[in-house]
């Protein structure tokens, strides 16, 4: 590197971080295991080694974004195992957490994001938009201000992470891998950027983690980790002393203990055969956009059989398409790709058993066990079935998995889960190997053997090598190299004549020359960063290190970045604006109770007037239609059976005679019993008519007298004297609907940032529980309001149903209910841990105490027991009283002010129990 | 399409399932205790009704109608005055209100014809339907057995001999356990069918089919044979077990025929589980459109309540869901017994909504690939 990162370093004044026996274990894995360290403060500390040792662990733990298991963390002159200490300290830390871009907000533009850090550490408007404009400028952001952050490459999305790091002047940096995945160019003026800030912030310590050596090599302090231990610790040169190494890579290998170091030699890739000069790959001016954006623009390479080609260059610059375009499994927008001479058509299955594809990220199925993928792949490809199981020894002999053959790829470290993808990418015995960053992530030893088979494939089988790497040191061993750049290819040679045709030292240097002269040709759209004054250095007194216990200026701060998000999300959002209108639609329309149009037909085998008037009596009420008359036992049977008739009746022969004469008749009638409840409606019905006519009959046929010395029972339907199903439905379903999808809603917005890590911002700003939970609430308050009036709406106009109380009383009942409704999602939350079991989980949980103890079916005065219990203390339970009581009883403040008080008792209780519940920190 | 892709891919799919823990207790629960509870759990329309009686009469026959009314249809009457009982039923706590006015037992007898008030409270629409026949019922049969000591009604002879068929008791919990066996066949096969295809998407493994001598055809078709084969053999087996045994319920219908109609369910379930999958792409995004995809098709279909009392563009619009004609199919067969020439136009129904649906699905999956 270029950049002289330790050029001021100012005397170690002590140390800024001090670690006494820190511990840490993840269930049963160990992560850390009595680490005791000094990091010396106003320095550049560096911690490298592969992925999975216990870096990341370290660094959240020294942030503050993990809860301390054994030993003692003591952080800027401070204990941090005493929360008043981390509250204290927490505005002068910041960290970055690995993963590009994690810790952002994917749907929230650049300046946005960067907005919402400046909201929690409690800057005004004016002092904001001077810090971010500062910042989006030395960053060179300032041109993609409004560009959401999950659009931007990774580079730029670290970039973006860093300003959010830094709107607060921090004293303490925790970059956690902040280069992994990230172009050199990008990755330099990353360093760039960070030597500049320290320049103007001397005091400033930075703690990083790194895989990349060379990165490390530049730094102050190296904290050199394997296995959750600490291996060695000093400046580069002290390590490479100690190990009497001559570079970094060598120097931490010669580290690692004995065991792990065995099977690791040296690659060495003998020269190629110069025989073959048959062209396995050839791309041809190939193009590829994606919606008016183009991802691969105009690349011409050619790859000879048996040749490794190596393709270098930042994330998103084209690499995986090119790849993708060249398995078929992306068209070609331009131009034409061939293998062999032949091209390629997505369609055409001939040309994939010529390849083997390790797409990037491990992508076997981690349900199968080592044999079983090995298998299907197998299988897939159509091998012979007398020839399967000799194949799959010779992948495991020659991969060397005999060990693992039944283990699940999930259990494997990193290094052999990708010779696993190798194996299966070699299974068919493909001519061509197409690898999409398949050492990404993996320790140096583990790489070094991975290359080793590489150049075995290589040479002995003559197999044609397409990979693409994030190391230089991968490259140099490739016979040429692609550079690429925003779907361009920069350069293509052997990596020596590249080097030769720049004059540089190292390929690393010549790549990034090639990178600068492409970037001023093609625009200056995205100028290089000024590495000039960095915001920070012209603060002016900035109104921070305040941490009152409760701030609005953050709690709103969440509020306005949860409001943006849910906009933003098509799926979230329907449901919160229209899916409980639909509910109330399919409830409201799919549980009636109103019995009409009930089929019957009549078998009439009588004929006689008598009987006709019977069967009139029936088809004249309104709940009852009509179907054709039937003829026979076969015929009723047949159609009862296919459902076309509720209810058959059957009035014997000479019934009008007998019925004249006063004698005993019986008339015959079936109900389909299928669904019961139907078959008790009809069948009171049946018998209602029944009377009514056998009262008419009676009183033609034999006077008065006959109901002479009776009673009259009258019926008073209260409330809602047509008894139409919507009208006693609606009041009842609107707090069911108000319960179920606002508490979802909630529940979800803080398990998604468990689930995508953007919670660790809540673990290490200053902003407290009360109010991260009230600022998460407050917009689906809003919204639940508003769908309230919006089911109030829909109830009055579509269902016509009347509303005759008070409504100012009903909406301010409302308002506290969905307050406590979304605040019971808040409770859950605390307790649940992905989305999709907070979702079910969720409905579950309120819905049943909703449905059965709070008086939507039974009333809770006739409940017992527990049942008895939940409906007393569940919202619903009051608010279904308020609801039938305003809508249908005519009811105002007047009488029902104690379920009000009710529901308003409810709200700190939940909210206090939602905000005891969360942790500020991850277990 | 080559059929041995299709094998080998379904065997992925049912060993990838085979490991999944929360789906397989998900499958167990609600084919077996699912099932069990939708049969025991429905509530019976009248439970402990809340009743309460203004005698103003203290007669003979308003303290005996006053005794009538016991557990477990009503709960204890209250007795209450006139005036406590309009705010007794503002406030909710009573359902019904029984009002027997002064001298009832007198003008009874006097042949005055007085009249009785039975004030139902018709927000609580089950009860106040069923219950208010109830209570008639339970105030006629005492006032007759009263009067019956005092003369001899005279009315013609003419009885309605009323029989339900196919389930002459009425049992709910036959109803129960087949609604909720369908329930459970369509929520399964969507949530299987878009749990496998998301499951990929996320682990990146999709990609790696694709450069195979694979068809999406055959991802899809695999997906759907495997996933509705598991719902089929759990649902045969909920019928004989759960259904049959445990819940002892009488199948009239043939349960094969039953079955050849679920696997077309499943055929358009299935599709309708990738369609989603698909449009949703991460699994909450799923779980969301779920809630609001599967409570419409299981109101409106008919299984709950019955469709004759829906409106009639709901009724029509649902002639486009499988479940619709599934119901029908289902409680045809196994209430009614209806044979395949009762039942051929629901199957002929779910085989082309089937096929639309996959249809659908399989182009929503190309240009999902793409």
């Amino acid at each position: 590197m270029s950049t002289t990162i330790a050029a001021e370093a100012p005397a170690a004044v002590g140390s800024v971080v001090h670690l006494e026996g820190v511990g840490l274990s993840y269930g049963k894995t160990r992560a850390l295991e009595s680490i005791t360290l000094d990091l010396p403060s106003g320095r550049m500390v560096g911690m490298i080694g592969p992925d999975g040792v216990g870096k990341s662990s370290l660094l959240a733990l020294i942030a503050g974004a993990r809860a301390i298991q054994e030993g003692r963390i003591h952080v800027l002159g401070g204990d941090m195992a005493s929360a008043r200490h981390r509250r204290n300290v927490c505005p002068d830390i910041a960290y970055m957490p690995q993963g590009l871009g994690r810790n952002l907000y994917p749907t929230l533009s650049v300046f946005e994001n960067i907005d919402f850090f400046g909201r929690l550490f409690g800057h005004d408007k004016a002092e904001r938009n001077r810090r971010i404009a500062g910042l989006l400028r030395d960053t060179g952001l300032t041109p993609f201000a409004d560009r959401p952050a999950s659009k931007l490459s990774g580079g730029m999305k670290q970039k973006v992470g860093l300003c959010c790091a830094l709107i607060h002047d921090p004293e303490l940096l925790i970059l956690d891998e902040p280069t992994t995945g990230v172009d050199p160019l990008s990755r330099r003026q990353f360093w760039e950027l960070i030597a500049s800030i320290r320049d103007s912030r001397p005091g400033m310590s930075v703690i990083v983690s790194t895989a990349y050596m060379e990165e490390a090599a530049q730094f102050d302090f190296l904290i050199a980790m394997n296995a959750g231990r600490v291996l060695a610790t000093g400046t580069p040169a002290e390590l490479k002393r100690q190990t009497g190494a001559d570079t970094l890579d060598d120097a931490f290998i010669r580290l690692l203990p004995e065991a792990e170091r065995s099977n690791h030699s040296n690659v060495v890739i003998p020269p190629r055969d110069k025989d073959h000069e048959e062209i396995a790959i050839e791309a041809d001016h190939l193009t590829r956009r994606f919606d008016g954006f183009v991802a691969v623009d105009d690349v011409s390479f050619r790859i000879r059989k048996g040749e490794i080609f190596g393709f270098l260059g930042s994330n998103g610059c084209g690499k995986t398409t090119t790849m993708k375009m060249l398995t078929g499994l992306l068209p070609v927008s331009e131009g034409t790709a061939r293998l062999f001479g032949k091209t390629i058509d997505a369609g055409d299955m001939s040309v994939r058993r010529r390849i083997g594809y390790m797409s990037q990220g491990f992508s076997l199925y981690s349900e199968l066990t080592v044999a079983q993928n090995l298998h299907l792949h197998a299988r897939l490809f159509e091998l012979p079935a007398d020839t399967i199981a000799a194949r799959i020894d010779e992948m495991i002999a020659r991969f060397d998995l005999a060990d693992v053959v039944d283990a699940l790829p999930d259990a494997l470290p990193l290094g052999l889960r990708q010779r696993l993808s190798l194996a299966v990418a070699m299974i068919h015995a493909p001519d061509i190997l197409i690898l999409d960053e398949p050492t990404s992530g993996v320790d140096p030893v583990a790489r070094d053997r991975f290359w080793q088979i590489l150049a075995e494939l290589s040479r002995k089988d003559n197999v044609t090598i397409f990979v693409s790497t994030h190391f230089m040191n991968e490259a140099e061993r490739c016979d040429r190299i692609s550079l690429m750049h925003a779907g361009r290819v920069l350069t293509s040679d052997t990596p020596a004549a590249i080097v030769a045709a720049r004059g540089t030292a190292t390929l690393e240097q010549a790549f990034i020359a090639c990178l600068e002269e492409a970037i001023a040709d093609t625009a200056d759209a995205a100028p290089p960063p000024a590495a000039a004054s960095v915001a920070p250095a012209e603060t002016s007194a900035p109104p921070r290190k305040h941490s009152a216990a409760f701030n609005p200026t953050r709690m709103l701060a969440y509020s306005r970045r949860e409001t943006l998000e849910l906009r933003r999300d098509p799926i979230r959002a329907t449901l919160a604006i229209l899916g409980s209108v639909l509910l109330l639609f399919v409830l409201g329309y799919g549980i009636s109770m109103d019995v009409e149009n009930l089929t019957f037909a009549v078998l009439d085998r009588d004929d006689s007037v008598i009987s006709r008037d019977y069967s009139l009596q029936i088809a004249g009420s309104r709940y009852f239609t009509e179907k054709s008359p039937i003829t026979d036992y076969a015929e009723l049977d047949r159609r009862m059976r296919s459902g076309e008739i509720g209810l058959a009746i059957e009035l014997p022969p000479g019934f009008g005679r007998d019925v004249s004469r006063g004698r005993h008749v019986e008339i015959g009638a079936w109900v389909d019993g299928a669904n019961p409840t139907r078959a008790e409606t009809l069948r009171s019905y049946a018998q209602a008519i029944h009377a009514t006519w056998l009262a008419q009959k009676g009183r033609e046929l034999y006077g008065d007298a006959a109901i002479a010395g009776s009673y009259q029972l009258q019926l008073r339907y209260r409330y809602n004297p047509d008894v139409r199903s919507v009208v006693a439905m609606a009041p009842g379903i609107i707090p069911l609907l108000l319960i179920m999808i606002p508490s979802v809603l909630a529940a979800l917005a803080v398990v998604r940032e468990k689930e995508l890590g953007s919670i660790v911002n809540f673990y290490v700003t200053p902003v407290t529980r009360l109010e991260f939970l009230l600022g998460i609430q407050l917009p689906y308050v809003v919204l639940a309001f508003a769908n309230f009036l919006l089911l109030v709406g829909f109830a009055l106009t579509v269902f016509r149903v009347p509303f005759t109380g008070s409504f100012p009383t009903y909406a301010a009942a409302a308002l506290l209910y969905v307050t406590a409704t979304t605040g019971i999602g808040l409770v859950i939350s605390s307790f649940m841990k992905s989305q999709i079991a907070a979702l079910f989980g969720t409905v579950l949980i309120t819905l049943i105490p909703a449905i059965q103890y709070s008086g939507l079916i039974d009333p809770v005065s006739s409940l017992q027991g527990a049942g008895k219990m939940i409906g007393l203390v569940y919202p619903t339970s009051y608010f279904v009283t308020i609801s039938r009581g305003t809508f249908s009883k005519a009811l105002g403040f007047a009488t029902l002010h104690n379920e009000l008080l009710a529901l308003a008792v409810m709200i700190p209780v939940l909210v206090t129990a939602g905000a005891l519940l969360l942790k500020k920190r991850a277990r | 399409m080559r059929l041995g892709n299709l094998l080998q891919l379904g065997i992925k799919e049912l060993r990838g399932l085979a490991r999944d823990r929360v789906l397989l207790v998900l499958i167990a629960y609600s084919f077996t205790f699912a099932v069990y509870e939708g049969a025991n759990t429905l509530p019976e329309t009248l439970n402990r009704a809340a009743i309460a009686i203004v005698d103003e009469d203290h007669s003979p026959i308003s303290t005996r109608i006053g005794m009538a009314f016991t557990a477990p249809y009503f709960s204890t009457p209250r007795l209450i005055s006139q005036y406590e009982m309009d705010r007794r039923m503002d406030a909710g706590l009573d359902t019904f209100a029984l009002d027997i006015p002064p001298d009832f037992q007198r003008d009874l007898l006097a042949r005055k014809a007085p009249t009785i008030q039975l004030n139902v409270d018709a927000t609580r629409i089950s009860q106040a339907f069923n219950g208010g026949g109830y209570v008639e019922q339970i105030v006629n049969a005492e006032i007759a057995e009263f009067l019956a000591r005092t003369r001899e009604a005279q009315t013609p002879q003419i009885d309605l001999a009323l029989r339900a068929r196919f389930n002459p008791e009425l049992k709910r919990s036959w109803f129960g356990a087949i609604d909720h066996l369908i329930m459970s066949i369509t929520m399964l096969s969507i949530i299987l069918t878009g749990a496998a295809l998301i499951r990929e998407r996320e682990h990146g493994t999709i990609e790696h089919l694709l450069v195979m001598p694979v068809t999406p055809l055959e991802i899809m078709v695999s997906k759907v044979w495997s996933m509705g084969a598991v719902v089929l053999v759990a649902s045969a087996l909920s019928i004989a077990f759960v259904v049959k045994g445990w819940l002892a319920v009488t199948i009239d219908g043939s349960v094969a025929l039953f079955l050849v109609g679920t696997a077309l369910q499943l055929f358009a379930t299935t599709s309708m589980g990738i369609f989603l999958a698909t449009v949703a792409g991460s699994m909450p995004q799923f779980g969301l459109l779920l809630i609001m995809i599967l409570l419409p098709l299981q109101t409106l279909s008919g299984s709950m309540t019955p469709r004759e009392s829906m409106p009639q563009f709901v009724q029509d619009i649902m002639l486009a869901a499988p479940n619709t004609h599934f119901v029908m199919l289902a409680q045809a067969i196994l209430f009614r017994g209806a044979g395949l020439e009762a039942v051929w136009p629901q199957l002929a129904a779910l085989a082309v909504i089937g096929g639309v649906f996959f249809v659908i699905a399989l182009r929503r999956f190309r240009a999902f690939l793409a």
